[in-house]
């Protein structure tokens, strides 16, 4: 187990610095000169160069590469942003609880709606319940993250609001709000609401959004799971034990059925909290995928590095947990 | 009385292609503590025949008709938790492939427990001292050992004896056993019959065998059914099937077991494959591949009908008796001269 951990570290250091190194590679291939675009309006040469300079993007990229990588691991520092001089750290720092908030929050509402639907399918497959719920998944899958975003909040945060809706006119009133994050722990400086009740009252679409795509995937696969699941032998056996169906479910099935599912969850999560830039947008939600988004538009090194690092890391993190995890649900697999 | 009497069963499958009519007519009946075989190629219907006593077919489109009296109740008629309450408890079933029929997530003790906890009212600690003395029973070393275990840590044969020991934890009237041993090696497959015929004894349950081969009815069955095509073609006690056999298609199945003492002779096959269930032949469905097949035979159902002379001996075809008992008597002594 430890050597297995060992192992896993030194593949993910491996992984990191692949996606660093590609990362920095790609931003040198672009022909655009970040320092013309942080020197401010019509700059003169010499200004360009000088900001070029200061923020050391006339060195060549090896060491550029070489400094970040110093910074990070003896300092723990991800530099600072080429357009306003604020701490990576800082920058990522405030934006991951967001982003945090939103995917865990949806992941466990996708779950919460794959579960039962999936498993109700499987046990009753080609039933209307189950017609109704596929039917729903392609939906799902195929409508556009942004496009559903929008749609929420045109129903149910405009429309209230508007005072009117299909010819007919009411005391418009505020249901849920379509814009911003409230800190958990309560408003912080330069923010209007905080506190856990407004935090939740302000994700509540975006977590529906969110879970709309996955909990239509999930469901999918749950069925599927479950239904190769139920035609295994040791169901059979468990049946001709004389167990009941609902006990058949739950001791037999559902732990044998969920086993691939713990590791697709594992891995969207690690990928979403790397930034659900879709969401976040629609919502404007600053969370990570928002910052590398406009980080991009501005081509700000160091707060792209940044995401990215916070990124990779997440992916490490989740997929060492999802194997452990995995080996204490699953007996035959032994890590080693 | 016979503890199980099975009339006239049919389970039909609705399908995409139409009904596959996997069990046709079956009846049969198991004596208190005596073995019955069930035999037949792949696709006989053995199987499904079991399944459908014990309540257990997939699918979702199924007829049932017929009987399946067990001690006085009707096991296709009552309801389906009733159902449960005999399975695992006074019916049990052991299915071919131990490898894949032991839930791979949980340890073998707590299958076993399952199994017991079902049933009856008992602690843990009460179940799991059953659980140990069940594994001792079937023979595994160290069983004090293995609760813990999962099953992936045994082997197959040893996999098959948790499973006979799962089986036969209540104490069941009824042990079906469907290919026990066809998953395993043959020197497994010895001793899983040794076994099997030694717990018999001291358990005392009757035994329904389905199985393919020829050998393994020899050394365990009291009475034999031979299946063809969804349908009985012959049953009767062990003696009327090995040395009275009067069906063709038992001359084929005890023709095609390789001998010993045939070393170097070709293995006689029953030319043809068995025929869809969805569309069976008309007549007697056997008639495609028999070699004594007549005219009468592509068109009229034989009759399962008593062998003259025999107290429960039946065959369903259409040949005379004089030929039957030439070619009896044939069959018989290539076999006793083997078994001598």
């Amino acid at each position: 187990m430890v050597r297995y951990i060992i192992r896993r570290l030194l593949w993910a250091i491996v992984l990191f610095l692949s996606v660093t190194i590609i990362t920095y590679v790609i931003f040198y291939l672009v022909p655009v000169d970040p320092a013309r675009l942080a020197a401010g309006r019509n700059p003169t040469p010499e200004q360009v160069k000088a900001v070029g300079h200061y923020l050391g993007t006339d060195r060549p990229v090896w060491y550029q590469y070489g400094l970040f990588l110093k910074r990070l691991v003896i300092d723990h520092n991800l530099g600072y942003s080429f357009a306003d001089r604020v701490s990576v750290n800082t920058d990522v720092l405030n934006a991951a609880p967001v982003t945090a908030s939103l995917v865990i929050g949806g992941a466990i509402l996708w779950m919460l709606i794959a579960i039962p639907v999936g498993v109700f399918s499987a046990l009753h497959p080609r039933s209307k319940t189950d017609r109704v719920a596929m039917a729903s998944v392609l939906v799902g899958i195929s409508a556009h993250p942004i496009w559903i975003g929008l749609v929420l909040s045109y129903v149910f945060g405009y429309v209230p609001t508007s005072g009117h809706a299909l010819g007919f006119s009411f005391p418009s009133f505020t249901f849920l709000p379509i814009q911003g994050y409230c800190n958990i722990r309560g408003a912080s400086q330069g923010q209007v609401c905080g506190g856990p009740i407004q935090w939740f009252y302000h994700l509540i679409l975006p977590w529906i959004t969110f879970a709309i795509l996955y909990a239509a995937f999930y469901v999918r696969m749950i069925r599927a799971n479950v239904m190769e699941t139920l035609n295994e032998d040791y169901v059979r056996t468990a049946r001709a034990k004389g167990a009941p169906e609902l006990q058949v479910l739950r001791s037999h099935v559902l732990r044998n059925a969920m086993l691939p599912v713990v590791t697709m969850l594992g891995m969207d999560i690690a990928i979403a909290l790397g930034g659900a830039v879709l969401v976040e947008n629609v919502f404007g939600l600053p969370g990570l995928g928002q910052l590398a988004v406009t980080a991009v538009g501005t081509f700000d090194l160091p707060v792209i590095i940044g995401t990215v690092v916070f990124a990779s890391i997440m992916v490490i993190t989740f997929n060492l947990l999802v194997d452990i995890l995995y080996a204490w649900i699953d007996p035959r697999i032994r890590l080693g | 009385m016979a503890l199980l009497d099975v009339k006239d069963l049919r389970t039909h499958f609705h399908t995409e292609d139409g009904i596959v009519r996997a069990v046709d007519g079956v009846s049969f009946s198991v004596e208190k503590g005596k073995t019955l075989a069930i035999v037949g190629e792949s696709g006989s219907g053995k199987s499904v025949t079991c399944l459908t006593i014990m309540g257990l077919n997939s699918g979702r489109r199924i007829d049932i008709s017929g009987e399946a009296v067990f001690d006085g109740e009707d096991l296709l008629s009552i309801p389906k938790d009733e159902l449960r309450r005999y399975r695992g408890k006074r019916i049990s079933m052991i299915f071919q492939d131990p490898m894949t029929s032991l839930n791979p997530v949980h340890t073998i003790g707590r299958q076993l427990r399952e199994a017991v906890q079902l049933h009856a009212d008992v602690t843990k600690a009460q179940a799991n001292a059953r659980a140990l003395e069940m594994l001792k029973a079937v023979r595994i070393p160290r069983p004090e050992t293995r609760l813990d275990d999962y099953p992936h840590q045994f082997s197959g044969g040893m996999r098959q004896r948790v499973m006979i020991a799962m089986a036969l934890i209540n104490n069941p009237d009824l042990l079906i056993a469907d290919e026990p041993t066809t998953a395993l090696d043959v020197t497994t497959q010895a001793q899983i019959l040794k076994l099997m015929n030694e717990l018999q004894r001291d358990f005392g349950s009757a035994i329904i065998l389905i199985t393919h081969d020829l050998g393994v009815v020899a050394e365990t069955a009291d009475d034999v059914l031979v299946m063809y095509a969804a349908q009985p073609a012959e049953r009767g006690g062990y003696e009327d099937i090995f040395y009275r056999p009067h069906h063709p298609y038992t001359w084929g199945l005890l023709r095609s077991l390789p001998h010993l003492t045939s070393v170097g002779e070709d293995l006689k096959p029953i030319p043809g494959a068995p025929p869809s269930l969805l569309n069976p032949p008309t007549g007697c469905r056997f008639h495609t591949r028999c070699p004594y097949a007549m005219d009468v035979c592509t068109t009229v159902v034989p009759e399962f009908a008593l062998v003259p002379g025999s107290g429960e001996h039946r065959a369903a075809c259409h040949l005379d008796e004089e030929t039957k008992q030439r070619e009896a008597a044939a069959i018989a002594s290539e076999t006793l001269a083997d078994s001598a």
